[in-house]
């Protein structure tokens, strides 16, 4: 059952081949296994879970109609709001913090009959790149236990590449999706903005998060985006049907685009380790196989995406971490000693160093006198940015690109020098700038057996392109298929 | 070289943050943000004095709905998760100071 997708799980369930009971157990036998070495889940609902999953043994059995996941066990990461169990954004802030309602997404998912088996461990309020800043535990990668799975939905990925789940959400705000996804060689999609409610996700940087699927196909991956794309009255930054209408994505998924054209950034890719570009140029010759036409363009804003996104970003995050005041919900410090105290002592106990440099940099660009020369300086370069991205669609139908610089690195390697941390997101971060849909696939591995990822880029709401571009690789190479060996 | 932020400017923007930070945290912060914030620098070799702002990339527009009475959570799922309540309130320590007769 290990080596099936979702897409071949579901459709088996709902041939009757297999039960989603038998599956779900499955799934949780292996969770009890590796769970100890991993480490993924920050909460897990076996009980729910099988309860979800006989109910659509039974529709199935009864010949009823049932949703598109029916019967798959998904995993979500924990920043998206659950009304039957907890949701901690991995922080100890919200440790014991029950939503009273349902995310939109989780919503689709349900009514879509996947069985939601658990939460999934991140960076404390996806502020990170490694999933080290996890407030509540640790993630190891499965391809080497002594690295890290990426971030900061790192504990979706490991959970999708251990077979812990058949598929997975993360949310990306700087390259939290495709990150993780080629640190641990699985797809990771981050829609266009506004293509997937948000509501129901605890926000980060508002104009940059956006939910999307991890998995271990492009068939997949088309497959959650089915469920879970599509305008929604609770989110009024989700675009409606109209603009950005939500077809399904597994359609054509199959069907090569015609006189592709993919673009390169040649200098933006030497940054890159070698290993890396190497994986990039073979990957490169498989589209050119596929006859596809390779031109190079030039993006010369893209070297400033980093520093324009750690002050949109966090200028964002100290906004919307504001809330955790120690008075609706979340952590209260005990005996404060005036109300001042309620916020400043709760806050600083609770938050980890990372959250709270975060917002003490977005407080600083947002403060008087800093305004113009940080915040307004990046809504402006996020505008020259954007500017490449049109020009250089303009030429081509993506852009391709590494996902990271390197392969994943050793756990506590970069702990201590957030810039560091922060340099490792350089191709990730313009595609949440521009606004633009991007996918991490596999492709290759390096000398130490450690996934690398490629980097597809595409025009806003452009999906069902490149969830196909995506595809005309995946069809001609055998990354996707190997596993890592984390039997214990 | 002088570093971008001092311990000073830490603090206060702790303050505004309503973050209590320890004499090592300051320090610790003082360090990795005048990194950071010398690395943004970078920003300025960029002429943008033409260039608008962006904050968002949808054309963001005011989005309207009926104004019509809807199903909300109710106070006890609105209280649920609270520190300490009394009642139906959220209890916090008191604002005014009884001292000054208000």
């Amino acid at each position: 059952m290990e080596e099936l997708s979702a897409k071949e799980l579901r459709d088996k369930i709902v041939a009757g081949r297999i039960s989603s009971v038998e599956a779900t157990k499955a799934v949780f036998e292996r969770i009890e296994k590796l769970e100890p070495t991993i480490g993924v889940y920050i909460s897990t609902f076996e009980k729910h879970a099988l309860a979800k999953a006989r109910e659509v043994d039974e529709k199935i059995a009864g010949g009823e109609s049932v949703g598109q996941l029916a019967g798959v066990p998904v995993a979500i990461k924990d920043v998206m709001c659950i009304n039957f169990g907890a949701t901690t954004c991995a922080s100890k802030i919200l440790e014991n913090f029950r939503a009273p309602y349902n995310a939109t997404v989780v919503e689709k998912l349900l009514l879509a009959d996947a069985v939601i088996i658990g939460k999934t461990n991140m960076d404390e309020f996806a502020m990170g790149s490694s999933t080290e800043n996890s407030g509540l535990k640790r993630t190891v990668n499965p391809w080497d236990t002594n690295r890290v799975p990426g971030g900061s939905s790192g504990g979706s990925a490991a959970a999708v590449a251990g077979w812990l789940c058949f598929a997975a959400l993360g949310s990306d705000t700087g390259g939290s999706i495709r990150q993780p996804a080629s640190f641990c060689s699985v797809v990771g999609l981050k829609p266009t903005y506004g293509r997937v409610s948000r509501f129901g996700l605890v926000a980060y940087g508002s104009s940059l998060d956006q939910i999307g699927p991890i998995t271990h196909t492009v068939a997949d991956t088309a497959l959650m985006l089915n469920v879970i794309a599509g305008h929604d009255p609770a989110d009024s930054t989700s675009v409606e049907e109209k603009t950005a209408p939500v077809g399904d994505f597994l359609e054509r998924l199959d069907e090569p685009i015609e006189k592709l054209k993919i673009a390169i950034v040649p200098q933006f890719n030497a940054g890159a380790d070698q290993q890396v570009q190497k994986a990039l140029s073979e990957a490169i010759e498989v589209y050119k196989k596929l006859g596809a036409e390779i031109i190079e363009v030039e993006m010369p804003h893209l070297d400033y995406a980093i520093a324009a996104y750690y002050i949109i970003a966090t200028a964002e995050a100290s906004s919307n971490l504001a809330r955790y005041d120690g008075v609706h919900y979340g952590h209260r410090t005990q005996n404060p000693g005036d109300y001042i105290e309620v916020y400043s002592k709760s806050r600083a106990e609770a938050f980890g160093k990372e959250v709270k440099r975060r917002i003490m940099l977005g407080t600083y660009v947002l403060s008087s006198g800093y305004y113009d020369a940080y915040y307004l300086k990046a809504l402006k370069v996020r505008n020259l940015i954007r500017g490449d991205f049109t020009k250089a669609f303009e030429k081509c139908n993506c852009i391709v690109m590494p996902v990271s610089p390197t392969t994943a690195f050793k756990i506590g390697e970069k702990v201590d020098d957030p810039l560091k941390m922060y340099l490792s997101d350089i191709y990730t971060i313009s595609a949440n700038l521009a606004g633009i849909p991007g996918i991490s696939i596999p492709c290759g591995f390096d000398d130490s057996e450690l996934p690398i990822g490629l980097q597809i880029l595409a025009p806003a709401f452009d999906e069902d392109k490149l969830l196909r571009i995506a595809r005309m690789f995946e069809k001609e190479t055998d990354w996707h298929k190997r596993r890592p060996a984390i039997e214990v | 070289m002088a570093k971008r932020i001092d311990q000073a400017q830490v603090r206060k923007v702790a303050k505004l943050s309503r973050l209590e930070l320890s004499e090592s945290e300051v320090e610790e912060f003082t360090g990795q943000l005048s990194a950071i914030l010398d690395y943004v620098e970078k920003l300025n070799e960029l002429d943008t004095d033409s260039i608008e702002p962006l904050a968002h990339c949808l054309p963001i527009n005011n989005v309207f709905r009926e104004d019509c009475v809807r199903e909300s959570l109710g106070t006890e799922k609105t209280l649920a998760n609270a520190p300490q309540r009394d009642g139906e309130f959220f209890k916090v320590p008191k604002i005014l100071d009884d001292s000054s007769g208000a």
